[in-house]
């Protein structure tokens, strides 16, 4: 089995490399053929791994692969850790993964830059797959940066366009702001518990409770809470939580199919799956959790209120990845973090499926992006039209599609919940299944329904894209609609994640879920009983009604209420504010720390100074050498005299 | 066999034969003498017992019996790497002039052949005033190179930089002879074993801390760095802020440290502070550049503030009687080497694609580059490599000393930590950002739509520096474990107080 793991990184590491060295002599057919080859290889090994892990009594894989150093009695090391979490990771990212190369030959099909982009795509996932395998902070931080780096390469990918370099530069230093925190996280989880081994680590942190830090003098602040918190602003920066979102939408610049991999199924959810990685540590801080259920929270329901303003086909969804996020991020508060990693599961399937279905409706019209530019779609690409459909009705949790199941869990979960700030959290998401209906219908609508209103010539050549494109989609459709019912069951009441997962008695609020529990079908039926499904419902009717009967309705909102309507178009001012007092008030500090710091006090001040001061002297000192032998022979003499003065009186 | 004094002699001896080879065969004469003391390298590091402390491959000659000199050279841990390093830089800087340099090529190459046996003196040296001469003998040529080959303004900038470094190592000569005076000896292990009471530690800790704050150099007496470095020719400034400025650290190491034990722990804290300063205020600094060359000038310093705090940060680590400091400590000071190791690739690194587009635009200016990807492609995959690596990317060099520097730092102190790990943000900021104006973009103007993809020559010499950046990024073991016996003897050493 130790082979079969670390084949199953190696085999799109090897395809990433080869694409990448020698994508020029493979030529494009034989790169993207190794890329899917070595995608497929994981993909399988995956699921190997998955049913192996599903056996009853299947152990736990814990191993070192190889010491990276020892450094003061500290070991680092490079190894794998796979359990029923890792295991379902594993497959996510390879399934979707593997969807996506299939697509790129479709997508990237005329672009100068094909082998480059399978380069990229397939170095990805040897990243993610190393992330979500690591048994150490240390290698987890190795994924967690390389992911980020691949992601900085794919948001620029078109390296000529100034918005996407502005947009990887941004993306990059937002993620390592996040990354800031991540770090002092894991510091903190070293000097405090001794080690960077998970198992070790989550052995030794029940003994850190009720050990304080004084981080501000004076004030002592729980050491787990601290260090909770740190690692938590790590996941903040990965997977865009409010205010380290501002990086997601515009990432949005890359090409579609990493939007779709990177930006929406796998690497935004790395923090998500950080945390619940991390829930030995993370349930022993109380304020930690509160921390994040009221960030998911905000992030859940605001992402999503801007998701409604936004015109560009892939902004929409990209807000609403932010809001699906902070609905997992949500969960992991309410220490429901089966229901986190299952909602990560089922959202991976279906925001793939409507990203990749966005990009499908980009190529159709010839790379246009802006709703209002669409309209009846529906007759010219069907495939797209119902497969977009399955992935919308996923999305707004409509009853039997999976994202019911994994967002009613969520939402039932935080109701349960009775952790400081669950009740304000609940509000939140509900509002959310509102808004998420309204905003997913309103662009189904404006895309594929109403009138055509593209210009001619682009009418006239919409078509559905080929079957690589197409295919993709379909076979992301089935896991969006059945995936759900299937696996809810064994995933969030059935024990499944064992150990891999641990919930303290009084926060399990899904053991109580479960209680009430008696399959699929009845779940379903409750959901007839709560709020959310009427409101999703609404929402999707509200669209329905104010995009397609009545059109006029949107606007005139948009004028009656235009103070709500510009601070959603601004989105709350992050972007403006980030924009003139991190990167502005940076680059001041900079130039003035440069400019009087270095330049007038060290080197005007201090450096030449000296030197203009030594001239000084040396001015008045060469007055003395006058080039007379009398008197220097003087200078001698006295110079004697007071020598043997010293000498004589101190005898 | 004496495999250091081989070494020494063999690039200073074969650097005069470079000069006396005539313009066609010094190219092939140095490439010859650089391979051959690289190749003496290795002999040393297959050779090295890493189970122990003591000095190895030692070698002692009676050089001024009258006043205690000797001519003797040793390699311990910390002297080792850098032995390394200096000799691998070397076979790089013989490529990176192959083609470049116009003028009197032979005088060029000789004086790097020179300075690169100077410098393995300065990391081999046992004697003190053995070390003393070379630390100071390395100014000569590097002086010549800068005054020589540099730019327009390098009469300003080698006088500064001969005065600066050369005005803090007086105080060091003066510190040397009194510790003479006192033990009988250069010999610097004499030296760490000689008590000393508390007013003295503290003097000679300055006198050691000027020389060396300088040449490493440590904020505020840094500003020399940035005008030597963009005057320099290329692989003038790939040496010296490869091997150069870590003559600083080794020098902390080496010295201050373990002669002054008790000064240091108490003026830990303004080293520190200084570190800190490095890391922050520098990196500031650096953003507000537009002459890439200063760029990553300023870059290298914020970088050495690591080194520094990885150093003095084991007396804040070493504060609480817990069994467990003395493992972080270690970690830090052993965190302070990968990274002076590490940046000497990296920075080297960087200085040589700068060179790269330099010797093809005639520009520094940041402001007129962009869109470089679009005609060197290749060049750029390399520079973005580098400029990950600059920005502390795990899976590089870069990220492993930063990484361990910051984990002991939050031993000592949360803030500690939080200070030093704004490198992440700042790092990535001013290099990425620098990155992203000079490669990315379209073609900004004629000049860059006419420039050329790296050559044969120029891949392999940067192939060279990434593939030693990613295997240490990937696996830093085998440069860590040669050091551990040594560092863990200094550690204990340095906590023994001598009062």
């Amino acid at each position: 089995m130790k082979l079969l793991y670390i084949l199953t990184p190696l085999a799109p590491l090897f395809g990433a490399i080869a694409c990448g060295f020698f994508g020029r002599k493979l030529g494009r057919t034989n790169s993207h053929r190794v890329a899917i080859a070595g995608v497929a290889v994981a993909f399988l090994f995956s699921l190997i791994a998955l049913i192996v892990q599903m056996g009853d009594d299947a152990k736990v894989f814990n191993e070192t692969i190889y010491t990276w150093m020892v450094s003061g009695g500290i070991k680092f090391e490079v190894g794998f850790l796979v359990d029923r979490l890792t295991v379902v990771m594993m497959t996510v990212v390879t399934s979707v993964s593997l969807m996506v190369h299939i697509y790129t030959i479709g997508y990237m099909h005329d672009d100068p830059g094909y082998q480059r982009f399978f380069s990229y795509i397939s170095l990805f996932t040897f990243a993610m797959l190393m992330l979500v395998m690591a048994n150490n902070f240390m290698q987890l931080f190795f994924g967690w940066e390389a992911v980020g780096l691949v992601s900085y390469l794919l948001i620029g990918f078109w390296y000529k366009k100034p918005t996407a370099i502005f947009a990887n530069l941004k993306a990059f230093l937002v993620n390592r702001v996040g990354d800031f925190g991540f770090l002092l996280g894991i510091a903190a989880v070293l000097v405090y518990m001794g080690s960077l081994n998970y198992t070790e680590v989550f052995a030794a942190a029940p003994a850190v409770v009720g050990q304080s830090m004084e981080v501000i003098p004076g004030v002592a602040w729980s050491v787990m809470t601290v260090t909770c918190i740190c690692l938590f602003i790590g996941a903040m920066g990965k997977s865009a939580q409010i205010p380290l979102h501002v990086w997601l939408p515009d990432s949005m610049e890359g090409p579609t199919p990493i939007s779709a991999l990177i930006h929406a199924a796998t690497m935004v959810t790395a923090g998500i799956f950080m945390v619940a990685r991390m829930s030995p540590l993370f349930e022993l801080s109380e304020t930690a959790l509160s921390f994040v259920l009221i960030i998911g929270s905000l992030t859940a329901l605001l992402m999503g209120l801007i998701g409604i303003v936004q015109n560009d086909i892939k902004r929409v969804v990209a807000y609403s990845t932010l809001s699906q996020l902070g609905y997992m991020t949500v969960a992991l508060g309410a220490s429901a973090y089966g229901a986190a990693i299952f909602h990560l599961m089922t959202h991976a399937f279906f925001k793939a499926l409507l990203f990749l279905a966005a990009g499908s409706v980009i190529i159709a019209l010839h790379h246009e992006q802006d709703i209002r530019k669409m309209g009846g779609l529906k007759k010219y690409m069907p495939v797209t039209y119902w497969t977009s459909l399955i992935g919308t009705l996923a999305l707004i949790g409509f009853p039997g599609f999976s994202g019911f199941f994994s967002k009613d869990a969520i939402i039932e979960a935080v109701h349960h919940s009775q952790i400081t700030g669950a009740s304000f959290a609940y509000v939140c998401v509900l509002l959310g299944v509102f808004i998420t209906a309204y905003y997913s219908f309103r662009m189904f609508f404006l895309v594929f329904h109403g009138e055509t209103r593209m210009d001619d010539h682009t009418r006239d050549h919409c078509h559905e894209p080929p079957r690589v494109v197409t295919v993709p989609l379909i076979l992301l459709a089935i896991p969006s609609v059945i995936l759900g019912a299937m696996t809810i069951g064994p995933m969030l009441f059935g024990g499944f994640f064992g150990d891999a997962i641990q919930v303290a008695p009084e926060h399990d609020v899904l053991a109580e879920l479960g209680a009430g529990y008696h399959g699929a079908f009845q779940f379903v039926l409750h959901g007839f009983k709560t709020p959310a499904l009427y409101l999703a419902l609404a929402g999707a009717v509200a669209a329905w009604f104010i995009h397609l009967q009545k059109p006029g309705i949107a606007t005139w909102f948009a004028e009656k209420f235009s103070v709500v309507h510009r601070i959603l178009d601004n989105k709350y001012g992050f972007d403006a504010f980030n924009e003139k007092v991190f990167a502005g008030g940076a680059r001041q500090v900079a130039d003035r720390l440069w400019k009087v710091g270095d330049v007038k006090l060290i080197d005007g001040l201090m450096v030449n100074g000296t030197a203009n001061g030594i001239g000084l002297i040396s001015n008045i000192v060469r007055t003395l050498q006058t080039g007379y032998l009398f008197h220097y022979a003087f200078a001698m003499i006295v110079g004697l005299l007071a020598l043997l003065s010293v000498f004589i009186f101190s005898a | 066999m004496p495999i250091l004094s081989i070494i020494i002699w063999l690039t200073i001896l074969g650097g005069f034969a470079v000069l006396f080879a005539g313009e066609e065969r010094c190219r092939g004469v140095s490439l010859f003498v650089a391979v051959l003391a690289f190749l003496a390298s290795l002999r040393l590091y297959f050779g090295f017992d890493s189970g122990t402390a003591d000095m190895q491959f030692v070698q002692q000659v009676p050089w001024l019996p009258a006043f205690d000199i000797n001519y003797s050279l040793g390699i311990d841990g910390i002297a080792l790497p850098l032995i390394m390093l200096t000799t691998f830089i070397n076979i790089i800087v013989v490529i990176s002039a192959w083609r470049v340099i116009e003028d009197n090529l032979p005088l060029y190459l000789a004086a790097f052949q020179i300075m690169t046996g100077l410098m393995v003196g300065v990391f081999a040296a046992t004697d003190a005033i053995l070390f003393y001469i070379f630390f100071e003998a390395t100014l000569l040529p590097m002086f010549l190179i800068i005054g020589l080959w540099g730019g327009p303004r390098r009469v300003y900038a080698t006088i500064k930089f001969f005065l600066y470094t050369f005005l803090g190592s007086v105080f060091m000569l003066v510190a040397l002879i009194y510790l003479h005076h006192g033990s009988g000896s250069f010999a610097i292990a004499d030296f760490h074993q000689m008590p000393l009471t508390s007013g003295a530690q503290t003097l000679i800790f300055f006198a050691f801390f000027i020389a060396f704050a300088v040449k490493i150099p440590m904020w505020p007496v840094h500003t020399w760095l940035p005008d030597a470095h963009v005057e320099a020719p290329t692989a003038g400034s790939a040496v010296l802020a490869a091997i150069m400025l870590k003559m600083g650290g080794y020098g902390f190491l080496r010295f201050s440290m373990p002669i002054v034990p008790d000064a240091s722990m108490q003026l830990s804290w303004l080293m520190i502070l200084l570190s800190l300063i490095a890391v922050v205020y520098i990196g500031f600094v650096a953003l507000a550049q537009s002459d890439m060359k200063k760029l990553i000038a300023y870059s290298s310093i914020s970088h050495m503030g690591f080194v520094t705090l990885g150093m003095f940060i084991m007396f804040g680590i070493m504060s609480d009687a817990e069994p467990e400091s003395v493992g972080i400590a270690q970690m830090g000071l052993e965190g302070a080497m990968v990274q002076m190791i590490s940046h000497g690739f990296i920075s080297a690194a960087m200085f040589l694609c700068v060179g790269v587009i330099y010797d093809r635009m005639h520009t520094r200016q940041i402001a007129d580059y962009g869109g470089v990807v679009n005609t060197m492609p290749v060049f750029a995959a390399f520079m973005v490599f580098f400029a990950m690596a600059n920005a502390g990317l795990p899976g590089t060099s870069g990220f492993v000393g930063e990484f361990m520097v910051i984990l002991a730092s939050f031993k000592a102190s949360f803030w500690f930590a939080f200070l030093a790990a704004t490198t992440l943000i700042l790092g990535a900021a001013y290099t990425l950002w620098m990155v992203k104006r000079v490669l990315f973009g379209e073609v900004a103007n004629e000049n860059v739509a006419a420039l050329t993809d790296v050559d044969n020559r120029e891949t392999i010499m940067l192939a060279l520096l990434a593939a030693m950046v990613l295997f240490f990024g990937l696996w830093p073991q085998p440069m860590v474990d040669v050091m551990h016996a040594t560092i863990e003897n200094l550690v204990q050493h340095v906590t023994t107080s001598k009062l």
